[in-house]
C-alpha cells in the first residue's frame, strides 16, 4: 500500500528547505529582471553557477573564509552582468533573451571541461567547501531537533535559518526599493522606456542597475543552493532557468511575495507528486510506467504547468489581475 | 597533471587557465586521464557501465576507459578480451571517454567522438560502446586537418541551415521565438528512428514517413496552439514563455517514451572510405550534404519565384502592409509552419547522421546553435539564417583545432556575444529605424 | 480629423520673430533652437536633410509637412532619439550633438510622441511623478531609506495634483494609466511633460487619434504653455488647428525645409501647397477632405 505519512511528511519538508529558499531568491531576482524591468533574462542560471562556483572554488582553491568567498561570487556576478548588458541592453528585448541564454551556457560548458579539471572538477563538481561555513554554526545539539515532519540537524537548520534570512532581507530589499522613485523608473521601462528616456531618465543605467542587482540575486540563491548538496555542473542547465521562470509565473512576476509563495508552492506539489507517482509505481497501481518514467512526469507537469500559467493566469497566483507583468 | 594524481589538486595558478580559454587550448596535452590498470573498478557498486572495445572484430587490451559524473571518477582498462567494467554509485547520467592515447596505431574513434555521455536504462548494467576503426589522429598536418574540419563544418552549417530558416521564417511571419523548434529537429530523428530501425521498415520510406508527420506536427503547433494565442492577442514574450514551457513538456514527453539511451539509424556507422585528399567521408555524410543543398535550394527557389513564397517575404517585412494588400496573412504563417516543420525534422535526421545517433534531447543540445545562427545572419532574414548557419557551422569545427572538443560551441556562442555588439542588426539584417 | 475647432479665446499671435525676409532657413530675433546641415538617410534613402532652421523662443512653432516628410525623423534627431549622418544641432546656446536622450531632456527639451506612450501599468499619479527632475530617491541607495526623499516626493505629488487638475485628470488619479481615453493620454503625457518644467516643449502630432471633446481643451493647454514662457514646437496635420494657434510656421518636404513664415503666408505659399498636396490643390488647405488626407496618410506611412 501507499505510505501517504511518508509523502506528505516529503512534501511538508520543502515548505522549508534550502532548496526552496533558494529557487525563491533566484525567482525574486528574476522579478526584479523580468516582472518589475521588463528585461527577459534567460541566464539566471548562470548567475547560480557563478555563486556556487565562486564560492566554492574561492574556498578550495585559495582558501578564502567565507565573506570573502561570498564576495568573489557577487564579483563574479556583477562582472557577469557587465559582460551581458553592455552589449544588449540598448538593443531589442529578445537580445538579451538569446545572449543571456547564451552566456549561461558558456559558463556551464567552461566549468564542465576537462580543461580546468583541477579547479572546477569538470563534470564531476566540487565538494569538501562547507567547513568554514559549518564552523559560523551557532547551534551546538547533538542528533535531530524539531517538530512534525521537520527533524534536523544542527547543520541542517543552519543552513535552512542562514537560506529563509538571506531570502527575508532580499524581499524586504525589493520592497523597499520598488515603493521608492526607484522602482517608479524601473516600471516605467517596462511599459515603455523611450517614455522614460524622454523625460531624462538614464534609461540604461536603470537597466544595468537592475541586471545586477537580479543577478546578485541569482548569485547569492547559488550558494545557498550548494549549502545542502555539492556543485555539479549540470545542475546549471537550461531548464533550472526555466523551472525558476515557471515559480516567477507561479507566484506573479511583479510581485515580492509571488516568487517566495511560487517556490513553496512548486516545490512542495512537485514533491507530494513525485512522491505519489513513485508509490503508486511501486505499488503496482500504474502498471504502464517504470519508476524512471516517473521521475520524467514532473518535467512535462512543469512544461504543461508553464504554459497554463502564462495563457490563462499571466499575473499569477499573488498578481494583480490588472497589472500584468508582461510587457507588449 | 600527472598520471598519479587520482585526487584532485586545486592550485591557485589554474584558475589564470579558467579565464583565458587560448593558453587552456595550448595547455591541453598536459591533461590525461588518470590511470587504473584493473579491467573492473568499484565492481561492488550497484550500477555498472560495461563494455567491449574492439576494432574489426579483434579486442583491443590495454584501454582505457573513464567514467565520470555526479561527484564521481573512476578509470579502467580493457582486459585481453577488450572488456571493461565500472561501477557507479547512482542510476544517472554519467561521461564515458575512451582514452584514444591508449589504442594502438592505426586506430581511432572514428565516429561519435571519444567521449559520449551513458545513462541507465531500466536495467541496472549499460553497455557503452565506441566506433572503432582505421583512422590517423592528429598526426595528419595542420593544413590537411584545417580542410578536414572545413568539409565537417559545411555539412554541420548545412543542416543547421535547414532548421534555422524555418527558425527565422516562423520568426519573421509571426515575431515567435519559437524554443520548441528544437523538439522539431528530435521529432524528425526519433520518427526515423521509429520506423526505419525499430519496425525495421526500409530507410527512405521511414524518412519520408518522418518528414511528413513533422510537417504535420508544424502544421498541429500552429493550428492547436500558436493561431490560438495569436487569435487571443497574447503578447510575444508570453508566447516565448509558452514555447518554452512546450519545449520542456515535449521533451520530457520524447524521454518518457524512448528513453534517455542513444540509438542509431540504419547506416550511421558506416565507415569513412570515400577520401578527397586528406579528408574521409563515408557515403551519408556526401549525401547529407547534397541533401541539404537541394533542398536549400528548393527553399530558396520557393522564396524568390513562387508566388506564396513571396507573399512569405512580404509578410515577414511588413505583416499589416501584406495584409493590407491583400495577403492571407494566416494560410502564409501555416504553410511557414509546414515548412518550418519538415525542414527542421529533416535537420533532425542528418543531425543523427552526424552526431551519430538518436536522443531524447538532441534538438536542445543544438537549439542554441540554430538561434545563434539566425541571430547572426539577423533576425528574421530567411537568406541571413543560412549565412549564419554556415558561419556557426564553421565556427563549431574549426574552433575544435585549437580548443578541447567538449567547448567547441563556445566559440560560436562567444561570436555570437560579439557580433551583437558590434553588428547588432545581424550579417545581412537591416538596420532598424525608430520613429 | 477635427476639422472645425476653434479655440475658445482668440489666441495672441507673437510677431516680429525673423530677421529679413521669411525664407527658409531665416534667422531668428531669439532662437532657442538652432539645426545645422542635419542629414539622416536610411539605407540609400533620405529622411531629413537640413540645411539650417532656427526655432524662435516663447512662440509656438508649427513643422508641418506631408507625411513621409521627415517630421518625426527631424523631432527624433532634435531630442537624441536618433543619430544623424552628419550636422550639428544647439539648444539655447549648447550643442546637442552626440549627446543621448536623457540628458536632452534634463536640459529643458521634452518631447511627446506620435503614439502615446503613456506608461499603460503605472497609475496616472505614477506616471506624473515619473515626469519630476531631480528626485532623489531615484538613486538605487538612497531608495531604501524613505527619509531621504519622502519629503521631496510629496512635494511632487503636491506639484502634480495641481497639474492633473488643470487638465482635468485629478479624478483619474488613482486609475492605471492604460485605462484612459486615447485624448486623455494625450493630455497626461503633456501635463507629464510640464513635470519637469521644460524650456522647450516639442509635441509630436498632438491631436491625433484625440476626440472632437478633447481638442478644444488640448489647444488650450498649449496656447497655456506659451503663456507660462515656454517655447512650443509641434508637429500637425489639421491645418486649422495650425492657423489658430502657431505663431511661425516651418514647412518640411522630402525632408527639406521648404518654407517658413507666418501660418496666413505660408499656407498662400504655391511651393508649400505644391509639396503638401501634390497634384491636388484646387481646394483651400484647411478646407482639404479629411478622408483624403487619412487615406494618404496611411498609405505614406506604410511605405516609411
Amino acid at each position: 500500500m501507499i505510505d501517504w505519512g511518508a509523502i506528505f511528511s516529503n512534501a511538508a519538508q520543502e515548505l522549508i528547505s534550502p532548496t526552496t529558499a533558494a529557487y525563491a531568491l533566484a525567482a525574486l531576482g528574476l522579478a526584479i529582471h523580468f516582472g518589475y524591468t521588463g528585461l527577459l533574462n534567460f541566464g539566471q542560471a548562470g548567475f547560480m553557477a557563478l555563486g556556487a562556483y565562486g564560492y566554492a572554488i574561492s574556498t578550495l582553491t585559495f582558501h578564502f573564509p567565507v565573506w570573502a568567498a561570498v564576495l568573489v561570487g557577487v564579483g563574479a556576478s556583477v562582472v557577469f552582468a557587465l559582460i551581458l548588458g553592455i552589449p544588449t541592453l540598448r538593443l531589442r528585448a529578445d537580445y538579451l533573451a538569446i545572449v543571456t541564454i547564451a552566456a549561461a551556457e558558456i559558463l556551464r560548458l567552461l566549468f564542465t571541461t576537462n580543461t580546468f579539471d583541477s579547479v572546477t572538477g569538470s563534470a564531476t563538481g566540487l565538494q569538501g567547501y562547507k567547513g568554514g561555513f559549518a564552523a559560523l554554526n551557532p547551534f551546538t545539539f547533538e542528533g535531530t531537533v524539531g517538530f512534525g515532519p521537520w527533524q534536523y540537524n544542527a547543520y541542517d537548520w543552519w543552513i535552512r535559518l542562514v537560506g529563509w534570512i538571506v531570502v527575508i532581507l532580499a524581499a524586504v530589499f525589493t520592497w523597499l526599493i520598488m515603493r521608492a522613485p526607484w522602482g517608479r523608473v524601473i516600471k516605467g521601462i517596462r511599459e515603455d522606456e523611450d517614455a522614460v528616456r524622454a523625460l531624462g531618465k538614464n534609461v540604461y543605467s536603470y537597466k544595468m542597475q537592475s541586471l545586477i542587482l537580479g543577478g546578485v540575486f541569482g548569485t547569492l540563491a547559488g550558494m545557498i543552493f550548494v549549502l545542502p548538496r555539492a556543485v555539479v555542473p549540470a545542475n546549471y542547465q537550461t531548464s533550472l532557468t526555466f523551472f525558476i521562470y515557471a515559480i516567477l509565473l507561479l507566484g506573479g512576476a511583479a510581485t515580492i511575495l509571488g516568487p517566495i509563495v511560487g517556490s513553496m508552492v512548486f516545490w512542495v506539489l512537485l514533491s507530494f507528486f513525485s512522491g505519489f507517482i513513485a508509490r503508486a509505481v511501486a505499488a503496482g497501481w500504474l502498471p504502464f510506467m517504470s519508476q524512471v518514467q516517473a521521475g520524467q512526469l514532473r518535467f512535462i507537469l512543469v512544461g504543461v504547468a508553464i504554459m497554463l500559467i502564462v495563457i490563462f493566469r499571466p499575473q499569477g497566483i499573488l498578481g494583480n489581475k490588472k497589472e500584468l507583468a508582461f510587457v507588449k | 597533471m600527472r598520471p598519479t594524481d587520482v585526487v584532485q589538486t586545486r592550485s591557485p595558478g589554474r584558475v589564470v587557465l579558467l579565464l583565458c580559454l587560448l593558453l587552456a587550448a595550448l595547455g591541453l596535452s598536459l591533461f590525461s586521464a588518470s590511470p587504473a590498470d584493473a579491467d573492473t573498478v568499484g565492481g561492488d557498486l550497484p550500477y555498472q557501465f560495461v563494455g567491449n572495445v574492439q576494432n574489426n572484430q579483434k579486442p583491443l587490451a590495454d584501454v582505457e576507459i573513464t567514467v565520470q559524473g555526479n561527484g564521481y571518477k573512476a578509470t579502467a582498462k580493457t582486459d585481453e578480451k577488450g572488456q571493461w567494467k565500472i561501477g557507479v554509485p547512482t542510476k544517472a547520467a554519467y561521461k564515458v571517454t575512451l582514452d584514444e592515447d591508449t589504442l594502438p596505431k592505426g586506430v581511432v574513434v572514428v565516429k561519435g567522438g571519444a567521449t559520449t555521455t551513458a545513462e541507465f536504462g531500466l536495467t541496472n548494467t549499460k553497455a557503452v560502446n565506441f566506433f572503432l576503426g582505421k583512422g590517423e589522429r592528429v598526426t595528419t598536418d595542420f593544413f590537411s586537418q584545417l580542410f578536414g574540419r572545413i568539409v565537417n563544418g559545411l555539412q554541420f552549417g548545412l543542416m543547421l541551415a535547414l532548421a534555422a530558416i524555418g527558425l527565422s521564417l516562423i520568426f519573421g511571419t509571426t515575431g515567435l521565438s519559437n524554443f520548441a523548434h528544437s523538439e522539431m529537429i528530435t521529432f524528425g530523428a526519433l520518427m526515423t528512428l521509429t520506423f526505419s530501425s525499430i519496425l525495421g521498415w526500409p530507410l527512405w520510406i521511414g524518412i519520408i514517413i518522418a518528414l511528413v508527420l513533422s510537417a504535420c506536427l508544424g502544421w498541429s503547433m500552429d493550428a492547436v496552439i500558436w493561431k490560438p494565442l495569436r487569435r487571443k492577442g497574447v503578447g510575444l514574450v508570453q508566447m516565448m514563455i509558452v514555447s518554452i514551457g512546450l519545449s520542456l513538456a515535449i521533451r520530457y514527453v520524447f524521454q518518457y517514451f524512448y528513453g534517455g539511451a542513444t540509438r542509431q539509424l540504419p547506416g550511421a556507422t558506416l565507415p569513412s572510405t570515400i577520401r578527397f585528399g586528406a579528408v574521409a567521408l563515408s557515403w551519408v555524410d556526401i549525401a547529407s550534404m547534397i541533401i541539404s543543398l537541394v533542398v536549400l535550394g528548393g527553399v530558396a527557389y520557393f522564396l524568390l519565384r513562387t508566388r506564396i513564397g513571396k507573399a512569405t517575404r512580404a509578410v515577414s517585412d511588413n505583416p499589416s502592409l501584406a495584409a493590407a494588400s491583400g495577403i492571407d496573412v494566416d494560410r502564409v504563417i501555416r504553410i511557414v509552419w509546414v515548412l518550418g516543420g519538415a525542414l527542421a525534422g529533416l535537420s533532425g535526421i542528418l543531425y543523427a547522421y552526424y552526431r551519430p545517433g538518436v536522443s531524447w534531447d538532441m534538438g536542445f543540445q543544438i537549439l542554441l546553435l540554430v538561434f545563434a545562427a539566425v541571430t547572426l545572419g539577423g533576425l528574421g532574414t530567411a537568406f541571413g539564417a543560412l549565412v549564419g548557419s554556415l558561419v556557426v557551422g564553421l565556427f563549431v569545427e574549426l574552433t575544435t583545432l585549437w580548443l578541447p572538443s567538449d567547448l567547441k560551441y563556445v566559440g560560436a556562442l562567444v561570436v555570437l556575444i560579439l557580433v551583437l555588439l558590434f553588428r547588432p542588426q545581424g550579417i545581412l539584417g537591416r538596420k532598424e529605424r525608430i520613429g | 480629423m477635427s476639422s472645425d475647432v476653434t479655440p475658445t479665446a482668440t489666441p495672441v499671435k507673437t510677431t516680429g520673430l525673423h530677421i529679413g525676409y521669411a525664407e527658409p532657413g531665416c534667422r531668428k530675433v531669439d532662437p532657442i533652437l538652432v539645426a545645422d546641415g542635419v542629414k539622416r538617410t536610411f539605407g540609400g534613402l533620405t529622411a531629413v536633410d537640413v540645411q539650417h532652421v532656427e526655432v524662435p523662443r516663447g512662440a509656438i512653432t508649427a513643422l508641418i509637412g506631408p507625411n513621409g516628410a521627415g517630421k518625426t525623423t527631424f523631432f527624433n534627431l532634435l531630442t537624441g532619439f536618433d543619430k544623424p549622418d552628419e550636422g550639428s544641432w544647439e539648444f539655447d546656446g549648447r550643442s546637442l550633438a552626440h549627446i543621448p536622450a536623457y540628458r536632452v531632456a534634463r536640459m529643458g527639451l521634452i518631447r511627446t510622441f506620435q503614439l502615446t506612450k503613456s506608461l499603460g501599468l503605472l497609475s496616472v499619479l505614477d506616471n506624473m511623478k515619473l515626469g519630476a527632475k531631480g528626485q532623489t530617491g531615484e538613486n538605487l541607495f538612497r531608495a531604501i531609506l524613505p527619509f531621504l526623499w519622502r519629503s521631496q516626493d510629496k512635494e511632487i505629488e503636491a506639484k502634480a495634483e495641481d497639474i492633473l487638475a488643470r487638465f482635468k485628470l485629478d479624478t483619474k488619479k488613482e486609475d492605471y494609466a492604460a485605462s484612459l481615453s486615447g485624448g486623455q493620454r494625450k493630455l497626461l503625457e503633456m501635463a507629464r511633460a510640464l513635470m519637469s518644467d521644460p524650456t522647450l516643449v516639442m509635441l509630436d502630432e498632438p491631436m491625433a487619434g484625440v476626440n472632437p471633446a478633447l481638442t478644444q481643451s488640448l489647444l488650450d493647454h498649449i496656447l497655456d504653455l506659451k503663456t507660462q514662457g515656454m517655447t512650443v514646437l509641434f508637429v500637425e496635420h489639421d491645418m486649422h488647428m495650425v492657423r489658430h494657434i502657431a505663431d511661425w510656421v516651418i514647412v518640411m518636404a522630402e525632408g527639406k525645409v521648404v518654407a517658413e513664415g507666418d501660418p496666413h503666408t505660408v499656407m498662400a505659399n504655391p511651393a508649400v501647397i505644391d509639396a503638401y498636396l501634390g497634384s491636388h490643390h484646387d481646394s483651400d488647405l484647411g478646407a482639404e477632405d479629411p478622408e483624403h488626407e487619412h487615406v494618404l496618410k496611411e498609405l505614406l506611412d506604410d511605405q516609411q
